[in-house]
């Protein structure tokens, strides 16, 4: 089985993000790693690899450091990187990263499987495995909780707000997994020294046949015109409890929309 | 030369994750109900911590099939004080785990105890312990007093242990103990080191104690009271157990100091992230010379602590690899130790003080570490012993 794993590389959530002036995710200033959304899907995707035959590819899309991305999986086990790098590509929207990631999974080959993420930790749109599968032509079965491979087809287990649903699907596939499916596992010595003699290939626009002005800041279907840093979290609200602490609680919840 | 390999700021990276995620949350806890996490060295195991400085066919990553030497020593203290930045019970149960269950098999051992034992040890399924110390025999450990006698195909053995790290927890595998067995030409005691396994008749492992810290740490005594074991239990050849043991603690002193600088750094961080927004007489207590310079003093405490414990890390590897004389590696290591763990309790004691009444209150971790920090000084040879080994290689008279 050929997996193709999509990963981004993000800004480090525990970190203080900014935007820059053009009003894109600041990728400079703070600290980047991968995704950590999408380590369950390099797990899962190790763990289906590891039971069987198969070879797992881990595909970024991202500026010079999102080489860390694919290295970090790497670590973990995949087997090989592919890094699409181009400075046309900066500030692209869904549309457009999905477009590139289509065009690169049409050049490592076609994969039995490809798996994604549930969303990434700075954008947290979650539409890029959806046009993803699309623009491939692949069935989509997104936010597994749980994934099978049987036979020739896969099946996935979606846990919903009232009902959870059980889906099948034929392979190839796109599948998006949540952070319920696995334990990512975290590289080893052994892992981090395997890494580097694997083979990372890195590609331009032009090595995928995507023109520069299908994708970029310039070409993205939105644009972000404001942005507004979080004011600072307010003071709590105290409920004195003068024997009525639980309907005050009940009431707040309520008027909240909690409950 | 002052940096470490990338691979190993990579690998401390790992660890730093699996520290924070699967062990700061619940530490508190654990410590407070004097709780030993069987389940978290299976996972310790999985990260593959155990086996740094096993060859692969043990299931290690130091060494693997064709030669090449993967990860090393040094891999080992970055992963200890990693572990020991979050938490000293944890950092200990990996390095004695290590240190002194896995080494002393691995460095003496015949094949067939090592096919035995050391599979398990490495991949955190099991846990060994080294019982040296006894309650008559603890800086002078050449002392002993257990006794093993040959009886046909036996050893017997009869005699105590203090203090015995993971001795006694669930999956505790075996513990080599040293035991006198014949007197040499010259009068003086053989010493040899032999392993019994847990559960064997004879072998009480005894009530955990009552400590000042390392709560989640596993500490026991043990008795032997005719307790028996196969002659082929004997580690390495009779009479080399007291060689063996120095050898082994040499190993252990660069581990401690690795933990120790895991603390001090702790206490750094907690320091000057506590001195910058607690605000007292209408700002941060830190705008005082009098708090700055103290945190100043802490990362002076910090990176000298770095500086010893991968210096001495790093001769190890080179005497390893053939290139150093294990007299530099011996001295390095009691500099090591001697300093990191006298800077570790000074660390804590300024931690506290800045911290206030917070500091005293168990909430805020800068308690537990204070109570962590002074068997520092204490275990794989007290201060006073470094300064005995560092006088020694002086050549002060004696
Ligand atoms: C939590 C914990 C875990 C431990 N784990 C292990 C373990 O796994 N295996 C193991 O074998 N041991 C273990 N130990 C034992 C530890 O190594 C000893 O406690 C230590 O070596 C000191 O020995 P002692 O307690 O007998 O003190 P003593 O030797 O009685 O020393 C008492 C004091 O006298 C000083 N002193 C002694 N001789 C001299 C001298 N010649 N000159 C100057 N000062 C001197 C010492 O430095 C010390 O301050 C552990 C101890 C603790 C507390």
């Amino acid at each position: 089985m050929n997996i193709v794993v999509c990963v981004k590389y993000v800004p480090d959530a525990q970190s203080e993000r900014a935007f820059t002036e053009d009003n894109t995710t600041d990728r400079e200033g703070v600290d980047g790693l991968l995704s950590e959304l999408d380590e369950y899907a390099i797990e899962e995707a190790l763990k289906i690899a590891e039971a069987g035959e198969g070879e797992v590819t881990v595909l970024t899309v991202g500026p010079d450091d999102a080489a860390e991305a694919v290295k970090k999986a790497l670590q973990m086990g995949a087997d090989k990187g592919v890094h699409i790098l181009d400075e046309a590509i900066a500030g692209s929207d869904a549309p457009a990263t999905s477009l590139v990631l289509a065009e690169a999974i049409k050049k490592i080959g076609s994969p039995d499987l490809v798996l994604t993420g549930m969303a990434s930790t700075d954008g947290t749109m979650s539409v890029v495995p959806a046009m993803l599968a699309e623009r491939l032509g692949l069935p989509q079965v997104t936010f597994a909780s749980e994934l099978t491979v049987e036979g020739e087809g896969v099946k996935i287990r979606r846990d919903g707000d009232s009902s959870t649903e059980t889906i099948e699907s034929s392979l190839p596939a796109l599948v998006s997994v949540t952070d319920q499916i696995n334990e990512p596992r975290y590289p080893s010595f052994k892992g981090i020294m395997a890494a580097k003699k694997k083979p990372v290939e890195t590609w331009g626009l032009s090595d995928l046949g995507v023109d520069a002005g299908q994708v970029g800041q310039a070409n993205a279907w939105t644009a972000v015109l404001e942005t507004t840093k979080r004011p600072p979290r307010e003071q709590g609200e105290v409920v004195a409890d003068e024997g009525d602490g639980g309907t005050k609680l009940a009431e707040f919840l309520a008027a909240q929309k909690f409950v | 030369m002052f940096e470490l390999s990338q691979d190993h700021e990579d690998f401390r990276k790992a660890v730093r994750d699996f520290a924070a995620s699967e062990i700061e949350p619940h530490v508190a806890q654990w410590d407070k109900e004097k709780h030993f996490p069987t389940e978290l060295v299976g996972r310790m195991g999985e990260l593959g911590l155990f086996g740094l400085v096993v060859p692969e066919e043990y299931g290690g990553s130091a060494e693997v099939a064709d030669g090449t030497v993967q990860s090393d020593f040094t891999a080992l203290c970055v992963a200890i004080e990693e572990l020991g930045y979050v938490d000293q019970s944890i950092g200990i149960t990996l390095s004695a785990g290590v240190g002194l269950g896995i080494n002393p098999i691995l460095s003496f051992g015949d094949e067939e105890q090592k096919q035995t034992y050391l599979p398990d040890l490495v991949a955190g399924r099991a846990l060994a312990g080294f019982g040296l110390t006894e309650p008559e025999a603890g800086s002078d450990a050449g002392g002993t007093r257990t006794k093993a006698v040959r009886d046909g195909d036996d050893w017997v053995i009869n005699g105590a242990k203090s203090f015995i790290t993971n001795s006694g927890t669930d999956i505790t595998s075996v513990v080599t103990v040293t035991a006198k067995t014949s007197e040499g030409e010259d009068g003086r005691p053989q010493i040899s080191a032999i392993m019994v396994p847990s559960g064997t008749d004879g072998f009480t492992v005894e009530p955990p104690y009552d400590k000042l810290g390392w709560h989640i740490s596993d500490t026991h005594g043990l008795t032997f009271e005719d307790c028996r074991v196969p002659v082929g239990n004997l580690l390495g050849e009779e009479g080399s157990g007291f060689r063996q043991f120095l050898k082994t603690l040499d190993d252990g002193r660069i581990a401690i100091s690795a933990l120790a600088l895991g603390l001090t750094r702790r206490m750094l961080d907690l320091a000057t992230d506590y001195a910058s927004t607690r605000e007292a007489f209408g700002r941060p207590i830190g705008a005082n010379q009098g708090v700055a310079f103290q945190v100043s003093d802490l990362a002076v405490m910090a990176e000298t602590s770095r500086v010893l414990t991968y210096k001495a890390a790093w001769l190890k590897d080179e005497h390893d690899r053939g290139r150093r004389s294990m007299k530099d590696v011996k001295h390095a290591a009691a500099i090591a130790k001697l300093y990191t763990s006298e800077a570790a309790v000074s660390a804590t004691r300024i931690a506290t003080q800045i911290f206030g009444g917070n500091g005293f209150m168990e909430e805020y971790p800068v308690a537990r570490f204070y109570r962590d920090a002074k068997i520092l000084e204490i275990g794989e040879g007290t201060s006073e012993v470094q300064r005995m080994v560092i006088a020694r290689h002086l050549g002060l008279p004696s």
